[in-house]
């Protein structure tokens, strides 16, 4: 455990070192705000309720998914273990006492800790200064959206290292990755939010795990009740069940993974 | 002439270079198409819900859409890379490319110039073709022209924009992201009717980044409506001029840096 | 005879700022002060100097990458900064550190797309790429992507690429640097021919001892900027003699080794430094008969040592 702690904090202390990158992340994150909000604005002035949401309830979507967006990475930047895949240095990640899963996990913890204090709460604080934002009102709910937080990170994490782990059966990861890199903002909620998709597709990608990451926590902070089961905890059960079974799936194919290379050296 | 000879040779053997990995190819020129028609489709789901949207309605928007994605993925296509230029800098091949008797710009531009980005031309071209048949105004031989003219301008300010982004590297290496903001937030805004987000931002987009003038002022010249947001009518017919007079801005920008760049070294 | 490279009273200072954002203060430092030389057509001049000295300032100053902030400098006749595409017609530059070829093609495409560059007539072209391929034994890997080559086969297409257009002056930037002995020394000779067949003028930089010793009559040193040395290798000896250095791997940790003609400079477990100044046979018999040896290596001043030595004694 000792060991997972400390690459947590050194990939703290990295993150920390880039100062620029993190006000351009957060400007980033307040322009396209601005311009989905205003957006979604439009389409509520001309329609005040859509399928259960309302004008304040879209643009708080839009500021907790930009919120989520330092943290979660949504786009599915690649973790660096597809680099060390392509170059091979991942036999020596394979024959670390650590589990590879677990050092990475780790890694993308600590770096998503430092995203938590200088990306979300900047750019959820930038819209409640420009747009009127609806925030939950009892202590259960926020303690709920922040194991939402800590959940999205987990399937985030978990889907990227299954895309760096396509890796060792294809060569290349990068085409895997830029599929998922498009498919991950729309099917999460991210571009649109759900609730505005047709009833039927929208029923398809609620239930995807991309869902987990943007949708179901926006939902969690609006208390809404098309989170499944209908409550704030079924939203919760949603994404623990996803996180566990993309962790599981992970675990089994390292494992896979780590004989191939045995085997077969790389 | 023999810029452009250039240009064609090097963008070519970056494509097969490109080639010895059809699979991945493949995928990425996917991944873009499925990104572009994602965002199509939300645009489709927020015109099914609020019928009109700043008084354009679906066929209007897409038009504006169109005319707004082409233009932003032939630049994406042809001059994207130079966003890379602080990376350039930092590995040294800006030095490599400089001591090569061809234009730095037009290197730096043409750097693994990636054919995969058609993936993006394509979906936002199917739909200007669209919205074109649809087009409630009479075709005129003087509209007809206007088009690819009004494509070719809208170009020519997206590559300026971009050049000039670019340019602030030179200043600061990891500027990278910031000018990104302005560049894809840009276009993200572009891509609606500038009515949807108020005249405050419509001003800034004509005025400021005068990025209006790729998508907004031409779709109100091809559909003959006034300006809803009261700005000046001739501003319509500028795009050509916009575009010239921008593109000499970002030349001087760039030879500003550049010869910033030959003072610092840096 | 009119000088191809020249520089006069050449100089670069940089702005450096320091210290936090809001009380950053900008100071002056000189990069690169008062240097002046001049190459004739024909020379191959090692241009030495400790990491920071201002040697790629220098050359990034003659190459027109870099205008100067003090002096002139010409090269083949042009101003560099400002006739810099026409300079690189008739310079070829090649950096050790990094490579001017395409990683992802295969390096017969790299040195086609060089044609195209350079705008070399076909049959030039084709004609100089059968001479280079012959002497610097390209054949093998011609169709190999840069990124699969090793490092001192890179180096040779490297030099290909920049002598495809037969450029009158050869600038390089540490070219041996992390190569093999038999790359260097491919290198070496092939530099030497091209010198004497072609007769171009070939100035590099290098922290390699040997390099200097095969291929370079005469030596510049710049250390802190300025010049300190200019002149013939035999020059750079007398004015700097520096010692060779023993290296002794003993079998067990002992004393410094006390020794005539060598002084103990270094201790560290079994093995010890020994300073030679005088003869380095009677040494090593000496050292064999007093010690249990397990190991004796002998090592040639590093030129780093040789150049402080000449700053110091200036």
């Amino acid at each position: 455990m000792r060991v997972y702690l400390s690459v947590f904090g050194c990939a703290l202390r990295r993150y920390s070192g880039y100062r620029a990158a993190t006000a351009a992340g957060l400007f980033t994150n307040s322009v396209f705000g601005v311009i989905n909000a205003l957006v979604l604005l439009a389409v509520f002035a001309a329609r005040p309720q859509i399928n259960g949401y309302t004008a304040i309830d879209a643009v708080t979507q839009v500021y907790v998914a930009q919120a989520l967006l330092g943290p979660v990475d949504v786009i599915g930047r690649p973790l660096a273990l597809a680099e060390r895949i392509r170059s091979g240095d991942v036999a020596v990640d394979l024959l670390r006492p650590a589990h590879p899963m677990a050092w990475f996990l780790a890694q993308d913890l600590g770096r998503a800790a430092f995203a938590v204090v200088f990306r979300s709460v900047p750019t959820f604080c930038v819209g409640l200064a420009l747009f009127r934002l609806a925030l939950p009102q009892e202590p259960a709910r926020w303690a709920a959206a922040g194991l939402a937080l800590l959940l999205a990170v987990l399937v985030s994490f978990t889907l990227r290292y299954l895309y760096a782990l396509a890796g060792f059966w294809i060569g290349d990861a990068r085409g895997v990755t830029a599929l998922a890199g498009t498919v991950g903002p729309l099917c999460s909620g991210l571009v649109l939010p759900l609730v505005l998709f047709p009833d039927a597709v929208a029923g398809v990608l609620r239930a995807l795990p991309w869902s987990a990451m943007v949708q179901v926590p926006a939902e969690i902070v609006l208390g809404k009740a098309t989170l499944p089961g209908g409550t704030v905890l079924g939203g919760l059960a949603f994404q623990a069940a996803w996180a566990a079974a993309l962790l599981a799936l992970g675990a089994l194919l390292t494992a896979r993974a780590a004989r191939r290379v045995a085997v077969q050296g790389g | 002439m023999s810029a452009v000879a250039t240009y064609v040779r090097l963008a070519w053997a970056w494509t097969r270079a490109l080639a010895q990995y059809p699979a991945s190819l493949a995928m990425l020129t996917a991944a873009q198409a499925v990104a572009t028609v994602g965002e199509l489709a939300a645009l489709v789901f927020l015109f099914g819900h609020a019928g009109r949207l700043g008084g354009f309605g679906l066929h209007e928007a897409l038009l504006v859409y169109g005319l707004a994605g082409l233009a932003f993925t032939l630049a994406d296509l042809l001059m994207g890379s130079v966003e890379r230029l602080g990376e350039h800098i930092r590995t040294g091949a800006f030095d490599v490319m400089l001591v090569r008797p061809v234009p730095a710009l037009l290197q730096v531009a043409v750097e693994e110039f990636s054919p995969r980005r058609l993936g993006k031309v394509v979906p936002c071209a199917a739909a200007l073709g669209w919205a074109l048949a649809a087009l409630p105004a009479e075709w005129t031989p003087l509209r007809a022209a206007a088009v690819p003219v009004l494509v070719a301008s809208g170009t020519v300010i997206c590559c300026s924009v971009w050049v000039i982004g670019a340019c602030l590297q030179f200043v600061a290496l990891d500027a990278r992201e910031a000018a990104n903001a302005v560049t894809y937030g840009g276009q993200a805004m572009a891509q609606y009717p500038l009515a949807v987000y108020g005249r405050d931002v419509a001003r800034a987009a004509t005025y400021v980044v005068p990025l209006a003038f790729v998508s907004w002022q031409p779709a109100l010249y091809l559909l003959e409506r006034p300006d809803p947001l009261g700005m000046p009518e001739w501003l319509r017919f500028a795009p050509p001029a916009v575009a010239a007079l921008l593109a000499l801005v970002a030349a001087a920008v760039w030879r500003a840096g550049l010869r910033r760049y030959r003072s610092t070294g840096s | 005879m009119e000088a191809v490279i020249e520089a006069e009273g050449l100089g670069k200072d940089y702005t450096v700022a320091e210290g936090p954002l809001p009380r950053r203060r900008r100071r002056r430092v000189s990069a690169v002060r008062d240097v002046s030389f001049r190459v004739a057509p024909g020379e191959v001049v090692g241009y030495l100097g400790p990491n920071g000295a201002g040697k790629s300032t220098t050359l990034k100053m003659l190459i027109g990458i870099l205008a100067p902030s003090a002096g002139r400098v010409r090269v083949a006749g042009l101003e560099p900064v400002r006739a810099r595409t026409r300079l690189a017609r008739r310079i070829g530059v090649v950096f050790g550190q990094r490579t001017t070829l395409w990683w992802d093609l295969p390096l017969r495409d790299s040195l086609a797309l060089t044609r195209h560059l350079y705008r070399v007539p076909r049959a030039d072209h084709a004609r100089r790429l059968a001479e280079l391929t012959e002497v610097l034994e390209l054949g093998p890997f011609l169709a190999t992507p840069v990124r699969q080559l090793s490092l001192g086969q890179r180096m040779r297409g490297d030099l290909a690429a920049a002598l495809l257009h037969a450029p009158e002056v050869l600038v390089l930037d540490e070219p041996t640097i992390g190569l093999d002995v038999v790359s260097k020394t491919a290198i070496r000779e092939f530099l030497l021919r091209l010198n004497a067949e072609r007769g171009t003028t070939i100035l590099l930089t290098t922290h390699d001892l040997g390099d200097v010793q095969r291929l370079c009559r005469r030596v510049m040193v710049i250390d802190g900027g300025r010049l300190a040395f200019d002149g013939g290798l035999a020059g750079l000896h007398a004015v700097a003699p520096s010692p060779r250095t023993l290296v002794v791997d003993l079998a067990a940790p002992a004393a410094p080794i006390a020794v005539a003609g060598a002084r103990t400079v270094r201790v560290e477990g079994p093995r010890q430094w020994l300073e030679l100044n005088g003869n380095p046979a009677r040494v090593i018999a000496q050292v064999a008969a007093d010690h249990e040896v397990a190991d004796i290596t002998l090592r040639e001043p590093d030129i780093e040592e040789v150049v402080h030595r000449i700053y110091a004694g200036r």
